[in-house]
């Protein structure tokens, strides 16, 4: 298992992203910066591989004139944001109650059998990161998953498998800056 | 069919667009407010519906904006609580999703009342996709002059922002919502002094939840008497009711309060009934924070009254034969669920939420999910289940915030209605249930 000083990437948004931090800084009042946090890690995070490196949560402090370690007592705190690296295609499978009266175990089951992983890991080829989460707030339509920002609802095994299919390109990735 | 306050738009084609929600009477209200309103009339107005928080904790909303401190040298800010994450709960993302406009009419209203000039929609991270939706309809009404410098030249001027969360229901309780929205982690706040005094970076603060503020065009184009004519005694308005679990028809309905329970359960306007052709065994009906309550006292009261979704009569007997109104969230389970093995599904979920700032939530949460694993998987002993019982009465009020309730609720509850279940757990030494 690697480290997380042994991963460190560079990392820095562009110019199209930089402008978008400037318009997100602004919708606080002056001084107020670190309220554009979670939205930086939103981002950060999205371009960045997916995760949120040392490095990554570093220069993120540093865009928000913050020390480093009130950037990572967030990161850390928040369900959301992946501390170590993860696949392509990270997949949140709702587990809460409601979705599980509607059969998550078994569609919890039949993801780690497809992807030959258990919740909380990844592919060794790096295409899949499969994790349960807490309930998405769809339990009218569960079971649930998340795949990027986008939901997928009243699943069944069809429905994950032409999923899978769909995710089957060598380029494809469920990370999106969701601003952009 | 009831009257429809908050979802009477929803077939509309394109309801969505700014254009196409004033071709139907859209921002009406607000434009009503600014050409022949005073703040305090709109006040008024909200105070006269009787209108009652919809997070949760139905408090009264207009008594609410009424705590907000004047005259204080410092701005006052609206919080509109989008972050839905109450397992069994899912009426605010349909609403955003499929009428954004109303929700920010109902803040514009709702900000001119406070004299606020910024108000914030904090949604949680998950939703980016209606965060989307909303940053549009927020864009749109910019373009049309309704948000931004003196609007429609009535000199009143707002800016709307959208925040994300990042994955924490505690987040939705309102101090740790303002925490989170000041970019630190989301640890609520001890209280006094209350967000009206010191909120958003210190400054008197109103957090609102989505139906709540939706309801408030409504009002003003009605009148508050109007709205208050509507429901049962306290109850006033409609409701939205998510419901899900082993219904024929799960999603989310608005209801006139006063609705008889049983009609909502059965009736093919509502849930349709149990799924299957099975039984009736146990409801949540606000979220799963609220306790539990088996088929016979959830249709009825102890005292065999009829059950209405009114805030009064679910809590009707209290905790010994009663529940809460609590979201909506209604949840339902038929004859082949484990109810043990739901309440460690839950008890987990509030673990793993407990933000780990009181010792009494974060170890107790911690507990009762290993005490319910093991009862569940046939390792437990009978005195495990009077455990739980203690661990939960040790929780519940000696918390900073009401996480520690929401978990000590559900386990209280469901032994107190469901004893024997445990018992079968201990002493046939497997789940009854697993096949």
């Amino acid at each position: 298992m690697k480290t997380m000083e042994d991963q460190r990437t560079s990392f820095e948004f562009d110019k199209e992203s930089l402008a978008l931090v400037e318009k997100i800084i602004a919708r606080y009042p002056p001084g107020k910066q670190k309220s554009a946090l979670l939205p930086l890690l939103h981002m950060a995070q999205a371009e960045a591989g997916g995760w949120l490196s040392r490095e990554t949560m570093d220069y993120v402090a540093s865009l928000l004139k913050l020390q480093p370690v009130e950037v990572y007592e967030v990161a850390t705190f928040y369900t959301m944001f992946n501390l170590q690296p993860v696949g392509n295609c990270v997949i949140e499978v709702c587990r809460t109650g409601p979705c599980w009266l509607n059969g998550a175990e078994e569609i919890i089951a039949h993801l780690e059998h497809r992807l030959q992983i258990k919740a909380g890991e990844t592919t060794p080829d790096g295409k899949f990161t499969l994790k349960t989460v807490e309930c998405l707030a769809a339990c009218g339509n569960a079971p649930v998953m998340q795949a990027g920002i986008k939901y997928y609802e009243n699943l069944d095994v069809e429905k994950i498998d032409a999923f899978l299919d769909d995710c089957s390109s060598k380029d494809a990735t469920t990370r999106q800056n969701p601003y952009k | 069919m009831g009257i429809r306050i908050l979802t009477a738009q929803m077939h509309i084609e394109g309801i969505q667009q700014l254009d196409v929600y004033r071709r139907h009477g859209g921002y009406e209200a607000f434009r009503k407010v600014l050409n022949a309103m005073s703040p305090p009339a709109v006040l008024e107005e909200v105070k006269l519906s009787t209108l009652r928080g919809r997070g949760g904790a139905g408090f009264p909303t207009g008594m609410k904006w009424s705590f907000l401190a004047k005259n204080t040298g410092k701005p006052a800010y609206l919080i509109c609580n989008a972050d839905e994450s109450e397992p069994g709960t899912f009426k605010d993302r349909y609403l955003m999703e499929k009428n954004p406009h109303l929700l920010l009419e109902g803040m514009m209203i709702s900000a001119f009342a406070l004299e606020a000039a910024t108000a914030y929609i904090y949604i949680r991270g998950e939703l980016f996709y209606v965060h989307q939706i909303l940053e549009r309809a927020i864009g749109e009404a910019y373009a049309a002059g309704l948000l931004g410098k003196n609007i429609l030249g009535s000199g009143f001027s707002l800016d709307i922002h959208c925040h994300p969360g990042g994955g924490a229901y505690i987040c939705g309780e309102e101090t740790a919502l303002i925490e989170s929205l000041e970019g630190k982690r989301g640890n609520p706040r001890i209280k006094p002094p209350f967000p009206a005094v010191s909120g958003l970076w210190d400054c008197p603060t109103v957090v609102n939840n989505v139906e709540t503020l939706a309801a408030v065009p409504w009002i003003i184009q009605n009148g508050g008497k109007a709205y208050a004519a509507i429901g049962v005694w306290k109850s006033t308005g409609t409701k939205l009711m998510s419901a899900c679990g082993h219904i024929r028809k799960p999603g989310v309905y608005e209801v006139e309060m006063g609705l008889p329970v049983e009609e909502f359960i059965y009736s093919d306007e509502y849930c349709g009934g149990i799924r299957n052709g099975n039984q009736l065994k146990a409801v949540v009906a606000g979220g799963s924070s609220v306790p539990i309550l088996p088929a016979a006292l959830i249709l009825k009261t102890a005292k065999g009254e009829a059950r209405l979704i009114t805030y009064e009569s679910l809590s009707e007997g209290g905790f010994e034969s009663g529940t809460m109104l609590g979201s909506g969230g209604f949840i339902v389970m038929d004859h082949t669920t484990c109810i043990v093995k739901n309440l460690w599904n839950f008890t987990r979920f509030y673990h793993h939420e407990s933000c780990g700032q009181c010792s009494p939530c974060r170890e107790g949460t911690g507990w009762m999910e290993k005490v319910l694993h093991r009862i569940e998987t046939g390792h437990g002993k009978m005195e495990d289940i009077d455990l739980l019982s203690d661990v939960a009465k040790n929780i519940e009020g000696n918390t900073i915030c009401p996480l520690g309730d929401a978990a000590a609720w559900p386990v209280r509850s469901t032994i107190r209605h469901f004893r024997q279940e445990f018992e079968d757990h201990v002493n046939q030494k497997r789940c009854p249930f697993s096949k």
